[in-house]
């Protein structure tokens, strides 16, 4: 099977990216239309719980580096003192609430990596509740979202110790921000190039967790990769195309996840985990 | 590679190869134990002793061990569930050569006095490399139901195992035999596309020069 963003949107000719994606599964994968649905269904509930559970105020990591800061940022957005506004501040609190649900061993959908687990939720949740979509809608968003990081992940990497950050939170924001522009009724070529603007606005971006674990930097950048995929389907609905295909885009990312020295993969020595302050610590 | 590969799998955080593929590694250790285990030392390489603590990679372990999946909420508490169900569980230190850095030792004795010691490495997003049984290397993922068969390096003893799965219509999807020396102990791995029944399992214990069989099932 043929890896690409281009093949995706021709096979969503005349029925949609959704329905083309279900039918690639079903057809490369010998997968069941009702095997799909319940599992992205399953999948859908632990999201939610995992959202709910992350806003709790008392909860923290092992290493007692994350935790509670979920809960701070709704209760912000809630007084109306920040500056993103709702939509924003509620999808970003809650990938951050997912992802420290995840630092602090509870219980998660990969999507496509631990790491980076909250930001395809948070924006389809989000967008749930902003829009009154059905959860039916939630689920095609979810497979949009899965065709996508089937293609990078094949194209390119979704693992930070190969690829970097880029490949983790930035896949992730790419899937979410094509899933958004799906539900929000947009083309399949719309949802390739909200890809593309999603991937080439963190191109580079490195992997580099301090003391190696799986919370600083990467709660807040769940955070901010829920913002930066919101915003790549805000200039895809508005009928920006990407000025680069998006297939080559995703090769790009590729490519600069293979320039990356191991220190800046996963190693936990260099960026952020370089700081002297953690250092010490 | 499919849509769940991607949205998913559904596990306990922080790390797929940290929490899930450890707890994986603890739940093979404990299928090739066969019992309820009662000690285990644990030794940890790499990566893995360097941040194990943080990850919950020894929670993840002990879970695993106690037959939890990657997506059990007890794994979060498995220390304190290891202590009431009498798992006497110690962690170490370990550095191996040549090994992959999330790589951990687990010898662990059963209720029985049953032991055994199995070297595992998490390959990332999860996935698991079993390396070495009793100190007899092997390489294994366990990502398909796998029967591990030990036996006594002789003429015949692999061509009457494939012979008895042959019979029993279950196609093998890989097989990989090791041994520590030419007529000495060896193990196969053989990675099935069905599930072989209890029966099927017994007449293999019972072929000669096979000593032990255990059957891991897909986790
Ligand atoms: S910094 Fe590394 S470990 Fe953290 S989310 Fe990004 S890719 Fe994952």
């Amino acid at each position: 099977m043929e890896y690409s963003l281009s093949s995706l949107i021709d096979a969503a000719e005349g029925i949609g990216l959704a329905e083309a994606a279900r039918q690639n599964e079903m057809k490369y994968n010998e997968i069941s239309q009702a095997e799909i649905d319940e599992k992205m269904r399953e999948a859908l509930d632990v999201m939610r719980q995992s959202a709910q559970r992350g806003f709790d105020p008392k909860m923290h990591s092992m290493s007692g580096m994350t935790g509670g800061q979920a809960y701070k940022l709704q209760q912000a957005v809630q007084a109306g003192i920040t500056a993103g506004g709702g939509f924003l501040g509620r999808a970003s609190a809650r990938a951050l609430a997912i992802a420290e649900c995840n630092a602090a061993m509870g219980k998660i959908v990969a999507a496509p990596t631990a790491g980076a687990c909250g930001i395809l939720p948070a924006a389809l949740l989000t967008a749930q509740e902003e829009y009154g979509l059905s959860d039916e809608t939630l689920i095609d968003g979810l497979i949009v979202a899965g065709a996508v990081g089937e293609v990078i992940a094949a194209r390119a990497s979704i693992s930070g110790a190969q690829g970097g950050c880029q490949a983790e939170c930035g896949s992730a924001a790419a899937m979410a921000a094509a899933a958004l522009v799906y539900i929000r009724g947009g083309s399949a070529k719309q949802c390739a190039d909200a890809c593309a603007f999603a991937l080439m606005n963190v191109m580079g971006l490195v992997c580099d967790p301090v003391h190696g674990l799986v919370e600083v930097p990467c709660v807040y950048r769940n955070a901010s990769g829920v913002a930066g995929a919101l915003v790549a389907a805000d200039l895809a609905l508005a009928g920006i195309p990407s000025p680069l295909p998006p297939d080559e885009v995703i090769d790009a990312m590729k490519a600069v996840g293979e320039q990356l020295p191991p220190s800046l993969r996963e190693t936990g020595e260099g960026g952020c985990a370089s700081c002297p302050s953690c250092k010490r610590a | 590679m499919n849509l769940f590969d991607i949205i998913g799998p559904v596990m306990i955080g922080p790390s797929s190869s940290h929490t899930a593929g450890a707890a994986r590694i603890g739940r093979v250790a404990r299928q090739l134990l066969g019992e309820k285990p009662v000690k285990a030392l644990v030794s940890f390489h790499g990566s893995f002793e360097k941040t194990y603590q943080g990850h919950g990679t020894d929670r993840a372990v002990a879970g695993g061990l106690m037959d939890m999946s990657v997506d059990d909420e007890r794994l979060r508490r498995s220390l304190k569930l290891a202590g009431e169900e009498g798992l006497h569980i110690t962690f170490q230190p370990v550095h191996l050569r040549d090994a992959h850095p999330n790589t951990v030792v687990i010898d662990v004795t059963g209720e029985s006095g049953r032991r055994i010691v199995v070297q595992a490495a998490s390959i990332g997003g999860g996935r698991i490399r079993v390396q070495s049984i009793d100190g007899i290397e092997v390489g294994f993922s366990g990502d398909k139901t796998t029967l591990v068969i030990r036996h006594t390096d002789a003429p015949g003893a692999i061509a009457t195992v494939t012979q008895l799965l042959s019979n029993a219509r279950i196609n093998i999807a890989t097989m990989r035999v090791f041994r520590r020396e030419a007529g000495g102990q060896a193990i196969m791995a053989i990675a099935l596309d069905a599930m072989p029944d209890d029966k099927l399992l017994d007449s293999l214990k019972h072929l000669p020069n096979v000593t032990d069989v255990t059957l891991l099932k897909q986790i």
